[in-house]
């Protein structure tokens, strides 16, 4: 009776505290989900150099998935099985991982419409779409003439083009083996802008921009008033080619390069570019055919701005900008000098006025420069040490990163005046506020994507989980609220309201529209068919048997293609396959789709093969054999499920 | 402990209301007659929104072509034509032995009926597979059951 009431009193306490002061009972609150709850947001997350997305729930900071794009993925087959291994070619070869830092969802008029998100490769410089019906990786695309695709993969206000621009300039692929002695004169960074299809999603590689041999670091699209725009910063205006960490630090300034888009689409148009040959592959997965193909594509259209004028500007940014940030208001643009002590906030009325008038400083590299004060609204004066990144709420409010001071700290756009700070724990490097990159802030969180957790969680060795935490940003001051660790190392992430997506989901395949070309469309068409030393097994799999389950006839040196359909046509019941001695990884085969295991036998035998994904009650029942038997055997071909024999 | 017990109830009430999913027709007053629910139970016709078919004599033949397509793809894997169980239990005499709205009950609403259905039940604790949704529309599952009748030898 005594502990009932104390419960209660304790309730009642929290209650009537103000919104300000955060107490642990507070917080938990505020991210409980409820067992059998939904989550508000979902969370999509780059994994650096797990190559991969995730999706967690916000606020409770449950893992929902793991999206694998550039990097193969054991746990359900996407990179081992025969359809999916084609996502990752390159004009490199079958490249099985990159370093995957930003993300970027669709939009419709600046505003999240969940469609896709997209996603960027930085090593080996690619973009890749996902759908979010699905949450399945559709197509990838290399970026021809680039190194380091890392300001990628912004977008524009109504999805027409997603950004690829270069970390690292190098030699064109038309000139490719030069002197690095050469950088000033053959190293070359590109802004590619890949555009989308409206219907379909689809990317093609509609231009790239010829920039000098600086470092394109991060960019965002303009917004509003600014929609022909896209903004890119800079560091290394030096072109430095070695110990960059100091010979890239000397100039006072490095640049924000403003690029009309909508005019170089034009121009792009008008034939003004130059046709590059070059060979890069493009790959997509067929939803129909449950298979992807490649296409190498050979073409691509360049544009020069020192010859084709006034489409490109620069503005002086202090100090080696990092982010490169634009404003639900679509009129300032913010650059974040990782070495600067303020942060400029830029005006996109005032830098239209400075073109008009040719308010100029010079020009670097051919390209005009304009004035650093003819461009600047203000600048937030001792913010922090190390800024980085920025995002904003729907209250004209900004909230940067701190890397070197651990912190995030809110201002005022308006007023350049700061707010409020937190710290971090510790280093942060991205942040997000729920659509906190686009005209409509969701608002009601910040999340802070931190570099080092240190003493944060249990210790488990020299590694440590990377981490992320939730602040509530609802009231005037920031409060965090809750610690998860992140899978990989996770960059640049957005937050949608799930009400946006969560309709949408797909639940199965249809068999019904299954155009693979092995696919057994019921037990009736499940068979074994040898063409030379390829053996073709055409399984289907139901709850709880794989059929066929008993298979003679294989031989030393055949290549065994397991094609298996999962007949359930009901949500949540996928099938895995597995043999012993595969050197790939397992399969995992949703409701309706086929998906396909090589296997090469490398001895005499009775293999045992099964379903991996645990599926009914007779779940450990559905196994079966294959006898592999010496090469040259007349063994016959023999397949069967039960009684009588399937043949 | 007064107050207590008046906690207990309250939660219980808030409990009960709160209770989602499930439709609720089931809970009918003791005072009332059987829900339409149950007489569909009780008739041996399963629960779903299939409550009447009408058979054809002859058999439509254009149905059971389709029936047979849907079978070869959707029901093969568990259910064969004779008398065998596999997973599920063989096809022959289903015709004889359940009223039509209750096997198209059991085709295009399964969950429901392993949850209430007293037969269906009695067929999962022989099968111990929960037989799955195959998300097999109204139209196609009458077109499965004419299949069945022709299997059981109607014309």
């Amino acid at each position: 009776m005594g502990g009932a009431l104390l419960i209660i009193a304790a309730l009642w306490q929290c209650k009537t505290k103000g919104a300000a002061s955060a107490t642990a009972s507070d917080a938990a609150q505020k991210v409980y989900v409820a067992p059998g709850t939904y989550d508000e947001f979902y969370n999509f997350v780059s994994g650096g150099f797990n190559g991969q997305v995730s999706v967690y729930g916000l606020p409770s900071g449950r893992l929902l998935k793991i999206v694998p794009v550039f990097s193969v993925f054991p746990e359900n087959g996407y990179g081992y099985s025969e359809e999916t291994k084609a996502m990752l070619n390159t004009s490199h070869g079958w490249v099985p991982w990159d370093d995957q830092h930003h993300i970027s969802l669709s939009l419709t008029d600046g505003i999240q419409d969940g469609r896709w998100m997209f996603a960027n490769a930085n090593n080996t410089p690619r973009v890749g779409r996902v759908d979010l019906k699905s949450f399945r990786t559709m197509e990838i695309m290399e970026i021809p003439n680039a190194g380091g695709n890392h300001s990628s993969p912004f977008i524009t206000e109504n999805s027409e083009y997603i950004v690829a621009g270069t970390r690292f300039s190098v030699p064109m692929d038309d000139q490719p083996d030069v002197s690095i002695q050469s950088y000033k004169d053959n190293f070359r960074g590109t802004a590619s802008f890949i555009s989308i299809n409206p219907q379909d999603g689809h990317m093609n590689l509609a231009f790239q921009v010829l920039l000098p041999g600086i470092n394109l670091d991060l960019s965002r699209s303009g917004k509003g008033p600014s929609h022909d725009w896209f903004f890119f910063s800079c560091y290394n205006s030096e072109r430095a080619n070695t110990l960059l960490e100091v010979n890239a630090s000397q100039n006072d300034k490095d640049f924000i390069v403003a690029i009309n888009w909508k005019k170089a689409e034009e121009l792009a148009k008008a034939g003004r570019g130059m046709k590059k040959s070059v060979r890069y592959a493009h790959n997509t997965y067929d939803e129909r055919t449950h298979t992807a193909t490649t296409k190498w594509e050979t073409e691509a259209i360049m544009l020069d701005p020192r010859e084709l004028k006034d489409f490109v500007y620069f503005i002086p940014c202090p100090k080696s900008p990092h982010g490169c940030d634009v404003d639900p208001t679509g009129k300032y643009f913010v650059g974040s000098g990782k070495l600067a002590a303020v942060i400029p906030v830029f005006s996109f009325e005032k830098m239209q006025a400075a073109i008009a008038a040719k308010n100029f400083e010079g020009e670097y590299d051919g390209i005009p420069v304009l004035k650093y004060d003819a461009v600047l609204h203000g600048e937030v004066q001792k913010p922090g040490l190390g800024p980085l990144h920025t995002e904003f709420d729907a209250d004209g409010n900004a909230y940067t990163s701190f890397f070197v001071s651990s912190e995030i700290v809110k201002w005022n756009v308006e007023s350049l005046q700061v707010l409020d700070r937190v710290p971090t724990y510790y280093s942060i490097g991205h942040l997000c506020v729920p659509g906190g990159d686009t005209k409509k802030p969701w608002g009601k969180y910040v999340i802070a994507y931190n570099k080092i957790t240190k003493d944060r969680y249990l210790p488990t060795g020299p590694e440590l989980a990377q981490s992320a935490q939730l602040y509530d940003i609802t009231g005037e001051k920031m409060r965090l609220i809750l610690d998860f660790p992140t899978v990989g190392e996770p960059h640049y992430a957005n937050a949608m309201p799930a009400s946006l997506i969560k309709d949408q989901s797909l639940k199965f395949f249809k068999l019904e529209e299954n155009n693979h070309p092995y696919v057994a469309k019921g037990e009736g068409q499940a068979k074994v068919v040898r063409e030379g030393n390829k053996v073709h097994v055409y399984m289907t799999a139901i709850r709880s048997h794989l059929t066929p389950d008993n298979i003679e006839g294989v031989r030393i040196g055949d290549e065994v293609y397991f094609h298996v359909t999962n007949l359930e046509q009901d949500w949540d019941v996928p099938h895995g396959f597995a043999i012993k001695g595969a050197a790939t990884a397992e399969i995992l085969i949703m409701p309706g789709e086929t998906q396909t295991l090589l296997w090469k036998p490398d001895r005499a035998g009775v293999v045992p093969l099964y379903c991996t994904d645990f599926c009914s009650a007779l779940h450990q029942e559905m196994q079966g054999y294959m006898r592999v038997s010496p090469a040259g055997s007349n063994v016959p071909l023999k397949f069967s499920t039960g009684e009588p024999e399937v043949q | 402990m007064k107050t207590l017990y008046g906690l207990l109830l309250l939660l219980l009430v808030g409990t009960a209301a709160c209770g989602g999913g499930e439709t609720g027709s089931s809970a009918s007053p003791a005072t009332a007659g059987p829900t339409p629910e149950e007489k569909m139970l009780a008739e041996g016709k399963g629960i779903g929104e299939v409550k009447f078919v009408e058979l054809k004599t002859p058999l439509e033949t254009e149905r059971v072509t389709r029936g047979k397509a849907i079978y070869d793809m959707k029901c093969a894997a568990c259910h064969k034509l004779d008398d065998k169980r596999v997973v599920g239990p063989g096809w022959k005499e289903v015709t004889v032995r359940r009223k039509p709205e209750w096997i198209m009950n059991m085709v295009t609403n399964v969950e429901m009926m392993l949850d209430k259905d007293e037969e269906a039940q009695k067929l999962l604790q022989l099968c111990l597979t929960r037989m799955p949704n195959q998300n097999v529309s109204i139209g196609d599952a009458r077109d499965v059951l004419e299949f069945m009748r022709s299997n059981d030898g109607e014309k």
